[in-house]
């Protein structure tokens, strides 16, 4: 891997660190964690279930909007002010600003979540006092958001680098929208017979499978999470965001920017 | 070697949406660049001139030729260490300060750690904008963004610069130190490709020159050689009587007082003081018309038929 690809990367991470709108996101979510500490306040019993419910929820809903919002222009962006100009007109391949934008923009969701998870942690820690030993599986619900992170940047990126910022957005929503329900996409599949079951077999399959990322229902009722589990999500989301990526640089080596 | 070898590169895009039609934006261009030269890239808006930076720069692919860039394929992406380009009316990325922009850009060029900030800094002093190096490009104004164009064109020290309407946005001092400094680059043996509509610019700075009309080139030469290939007429002023012999021989003619001036084809030239002389009037000057390139170029985006063989 280049240099060129950390020094985009860079670049991208610095313009979203100093982009407004991303902090309001940030507040917003924090905003939500706290209001699910006060929601389970009033919820005798059942209180840590509603904030780890309500909080992981607010960090993994605010951070596939920014992943969105942020990754559907990553490309459109430079091609319409032109900034991608004077970059590809240097020593620069295109694959590698498609790989460094990619990864800046990653790297800024990281360090996002990571703020939004110690809101998260103390939030908790107000509630209970203290932490348990399952706790643990909270952090590795938040690293399957992170997961999940990925692959819906990865997915922006593809649609950013031929379709238009609107489109690209209308897209990326419906794709993670489907995702969400991609086990129920699979349980009709099952049930339905001829043309019908290949095609909702084929668009389950293609479709990201995010509904097996989310395991916050698990860890808010303090269930274990399987190591195997924590393997089989690595590696799917990050085989999915590579084959994104590749579908991306495919696209972008072909374009001709007007 | 040549600095730049374009041999009949040429660009068709497709247009339409239901009814899809080729559109010629380049038409089949070949020119050569030498090393060392100020070329100015002349035409009119829409004649191709971003187009043929577009595609040397590798931004838009070409429908068909090629061109050779020092002596190596323009595709070949080591060669982008060696050039700099200015697009037009460039935009930067307005959250960072002109500093930290041009070291961004000298990291993508390859610019040693050692020897970036240096660099950042005598680039900044060349185009004048030492003062602002901290501040955010958001708040320069555009004369100011246009220098930090041509700050990130010539930071890594490259031998060819393209530069696409480098004085667009100006004021005419800005003007007169991009002319000054483009001169100082050909001082500095690189190799300065420009595109311009401001034909004085290039009549000021240009070894040679290239029009271009509608996607296809018109004509290429030195500014000397175009501009007297142009006309070849004399201008001579006398004062006294005018005489009835010049009248089948003038072009053009002003008189304020007893001075006229009239305008004479050369070959025309002696005949007119002859008849000068015999009408006892009394010559002042006699000065060859020089015609500016803006009279060429006017009059070669006028003519339709002639084309470079």
């Amino acid at each position: 891997m280049s240099a060129r690809v950390g020094y985009i990367a860079w670049n991208t991470f610095r313009e979203a660190v100093r982009d407004r709108v991303l902090y309001n996101l940030i507040f917003f979510a924090l905003l939500m964690v706290g209001a699910s500490l006060l929601f389970g306040q009033i919820s005798i019993g059942i209180s840590k279930i509603v904030l780890v419910n309500l909080g992981l929820t607010a960090i993994s809903l605010f951070g596939v909007i920014i992943a969105i919002f942020i990754g559907i222009v990553l490309v459109s962006k430079e091609i319409e002010k032109k900034t991608l100009y004077t970059i590809l007109s240097r020593p620069v391949r295109r694959w590698e600003f498609i790989v460094g934008k990619f990864g800046g923009l990653t790297w800024t969701l990281v360090v996002n979540t990571t703020c939004m998870a110690l809101g998260f942690f103390a939030a908790l820690l107000a509630l209970t006092h203290s932490f348990v030993r399952a706790d643990v599986y909270l952090l590795i619900a938040i690293y399957f958001i992170v997961l999940q992170f990925v692959v819906v940047t990865a997915i922006a990126l593809l649609f950013s680098s031929f379709s238009s910022p609107v489109l690209s957005a209308v897209f990326a929503l419906a794709l993670f929208v489907i995702g969400t329900f991609s086990e129920d996409l699979r349980g009709f599949a099952a049930m339905s017979q001829g043309g019908t079951r290949v095609l909702a077999t084929a668009v389950a399959y293609i479709v990201p499978n995010f509904g097996s990322l989310n395991v916050i229902s698990q860890v808010a009722h303090e269930m274990p999470i399987s190591s195997q589990l924590v393997l089989y999500n690595t590696a799917y989301s990050l085989l999915y965001a590579a084959a994104a990526i590749a579908g991306a640089v495919l696209i972008f080596e072909r374009r001709n920017l007007k | 070697m040549a600095a730049i070898e374009i041999t009949g590169l040429t660009k068709t895009y497709t247009v339409g949406f239901w009814r899809k039609r080729p559109k010629c934006a380049l038409k089949p261009l070949t020119l050569t660049v030498e090393d060392g030269e100020i070329f100015g890239y002349l035409g009119p808006n829409g004649a191709g001139k971003t187009t043929t930076l577009k595609l040397l720069m590798g931004l838009i692919f070409p429908s068909g030729g090629g061109a050779r860039i020092l002596g190596k394929p323009m595709d070949d992406p080591s060669i982008k260490a060696q050039i700099g380009f200015l697009p037009e009316q460039p935009y930067f990325y307005d959250y960072l300060t002109a500093a930290e922009l041009l070291t961004y850009y000298a990291q993508l060029s390859g610019v040693s750690a050692r020897e970036r900030r240096t660099r950042v800094d005598d680039v900044l002093h060349r185009v004048g904008l030492t003062d602002s190096r901290r501040t955010q490009l958001r708040k320069l104004s555009k004369g100011m963004l246009q220098r930090v164009g041509i700050a990130q064109a010539i930071l890594h020290d490259p031998k060819v610069v393209f530069l696409d309407e480098p004085m667009s946005g100006l004021d005419p001092i800005g003007r007169r130190e991009v002319r000054d400094l483009i001169a100082t680059l050909k001082e500095e043996g690189k190799t300065v490709f420009f595109s311009t509509h401001i034909l004085s610019d290039a009549e000021a700075l240009c070894d040679r020159v290239a029009v271009l009309n509608k996607g296809e080139l018109r004509v290429i030469g030195s500014v000397g050689e175009l501009t007297s290939r142009a006309q070849g007429r004399v201008e001579v002023i006398y004062q006294g009587i005018r005489a009835a012999a010049l009248d089948r021989l003038v072009i053009e003619s002003h008189s304020t007082g007893e001075t006229t001036r009239i305008i004479v084809a050369q070959d025309s030239l002696d005949a007119a003081i002859e008849a000068i002389r015999r009408a006892n009037a009394k010559l002042l000057s006699v000065n060859p018309v020089r015609s500016t390139l803006e009279d060429y170029f006017v009059e070669k985006i006028a003519d339709p038929v002639e084309a470079v063989p």
